[in-house]
Order: structure tokens, then C-alpha cells, then sequence
């Protein structure tokens, strides 16, 4: 199972400000061992965020997205106290949902 | 009595870890992401990635920024943000010129979420960054040129 994300939800004025740390290889399929082997692509393919039941954002990530990905956006109708919720989906299916509490 | 219930037990145990597996991605191929645009993601140049995203010509613009710094040390992670100034603005993708498939990243804009992301890309070389938008249905980019000094993909 891989690492927790680390979610950041803020209010700035009267929009909400996410930044989230995803613990993830994003081996791009580029790069070979050290036997001459190409190590097969493995990468976050679909990340969505939640607030209240609402999508916020959707994304699609190539393997160029860097190891460990941050993303940060920021999205309006938040208020502190509520939740945000943030799920990725790898190329190998393995999933994981995080939330956090907006402060 | 606590024979039967043993085995209750053990039966349900192996369900759990059945469940657990499947649920850990140890059958890949079955929990595959629908909706993710292989073809995009696997275009070589900003007119194929827009083609396979159904739009035509994309536009240049100047309502859209890239942040993003000149020079890159490490081409392994780069911080790339972009906002759009465009009005009814869908879609953000974030593409790498010279990376062996162009397009890193796509992001969908949801009315009351600001036209704004930031993320942090690999780069294999110095190259032209291109921002593409989606605003109102048709397609607009932006560019710039960021230089690295050590590339993101070497072993």
C-alpha cells in the first residue's frame, strides 16, 4: 500500500488553497537497470479532488510528472472546517484516498 | 461449538485477504483508468496532443502564464504553474516539447475552481514548455523556453 499523501487545505481570502504531497515512483518506462532491462512505467494516472461531494479537480498525468508529485490549485465555495478530499489512480490499478480539513 | 466458529473464522480471514489484494491493485488490468487519454498522452507534438484532446489549431494567447524559472538545475523535478486569464477556461495541460511523449499532465477546471495549477514535471533537456488551455471550446497555448543543466530522465 503506498504512502499517505500529505494534504494542505488553506483558506486565502475566500478561496481555498490545496497543495497536496503524493508519495509515488512515476517511473516514466525510459530508464533501464542496471542488466540493460527497460523498468516498466509505473505513474499516477488520474487524480481527482472532492470537496463536499463536488469534483473540484480532475487530472491526467503522464509519466513526466516528477516522483513524489505536488500539485497545489485553489477552488472558491470552501469554508474552514470542511473537508477536502483527494484519491490517484496508478497505471497498475492500486488507488488511495487522503483527506484533510480546511483551516 | 469453538470448532465451527474457528472455521467461520478462517473463512472469513481468507475472503479479507482476497478482498485486500484485489483492492491493492495485485490484478492489474482490472481497475484500469477509463478515462485516461492514451493517445494524448502518447502524442509527440503540441498539434498531435490537441488533436487527440478533439480540437483543432490551437491559438496562441497571452492570457495564459507560465511560471515557471529560466533555468532548471535538476530537470528531474521542475516546478511548472499555470494560470489562465481566459474567460470559461475547461482545461489546463501542461506540455514538454522536447520529453519523449510531449504532454506531462491535464487537468480539468470545474466551474468555481480557479484557472490555476501547479505542479512539478520531468525534463530530459532544455526545451520549450508549452501551456495549453481550453477556454469556451476552443484550444489556446502559451510557451516558453526553460533551460536545464541536468536532465530528468538519464538512469
Amino acid at each position: 500500500m503506498a504512502d499517505p499523501m500529505k494534504i494542505r487545505a488553506a483558506m486565502a481570502g475566500d478561496k481555498v488553497v490545496v497543495k497536496v504531497l503524493m508519495a509515488h515512483e512515476m517511473e516514466t518506462g525510459q530508464r533501464k537497470d542496471s542488466a540493460g532491462k527497460t523498468i516498466p512505467a509505473w505513474f499516477i494516472q488520474n487524480v481527482s479532488a472532492m470537496h463536499n461531494g463536488r469534483t473540484v479537480l480532475n487530472a491526467q498525468w503522464g509519466p513526466a510528472v516528477s516522483k513524489n508529485p505536488f500539485l497545489e490549485f485553489r477552488f472558491s465555495g470552501g469554508k474552514s472546517g470542511e473537508k477536502v478530499t483527494v484519491t490517484w489512480t496508478d497505471n497498475r490499478g492500486e488507488k488511495r484516498t487522503d483527506e484533510a480539513v480546511i483551516s | 461449538m469453538n470448532r465451527s466458529r474457528r472455521k467461520a473464522l478462517k473463512t472469513s480471514g481468507g475472503l479479507t485477504v482476497l478482498s485486500l489484494a484485489m483492492a491493492s491493485g495485485l490484478f492489474p488490468g482490472l481497475a484500469a483508468a477509463a478515462d485516461w487519454n492514451k493517445v494524448a498522452f502518447e502524442a509527440k507534438s503540441l498539434q498531435d496532443v490537441v488533436k487527440a484532446m478533439g480540437g483543432a489549431a490551437p491559438a496562441e494567447s497571452k492570457d495564459i502564464a507560465i511560471t515557471s524559472p529560466d533555468i532548471a538545475e535538476n530537470g528531474a523535478v521542475v516546478p511548472v504553474a499555470v494560470a489562465s486569464k481566459l474567460g470559461k477556461t475547461e482545461s489546463i495541460a501542461i506540455l514538454v516539447e522536447k520529453n519523449p511523449n510531449a504532454l506531462a499532465a491535464s487537468f480539468d477546471i470545474q466551474a468555481g475552481t480557479e484557472p490555476f495549477v501547479s505542479t512539478r514535471v520531468k525534463m530530459g533537456q532544455t526545451s520549450n514548455v508549452h501551456a495549453l488551455v481550453k477556454a469556451d471550446g476552443k484550444y489556446y497555448y502559451t510557451t516558453k523556453e526553460i533551460k536545464v543543466t541536468l536532465g530528468g530522465c538519464g538512469g
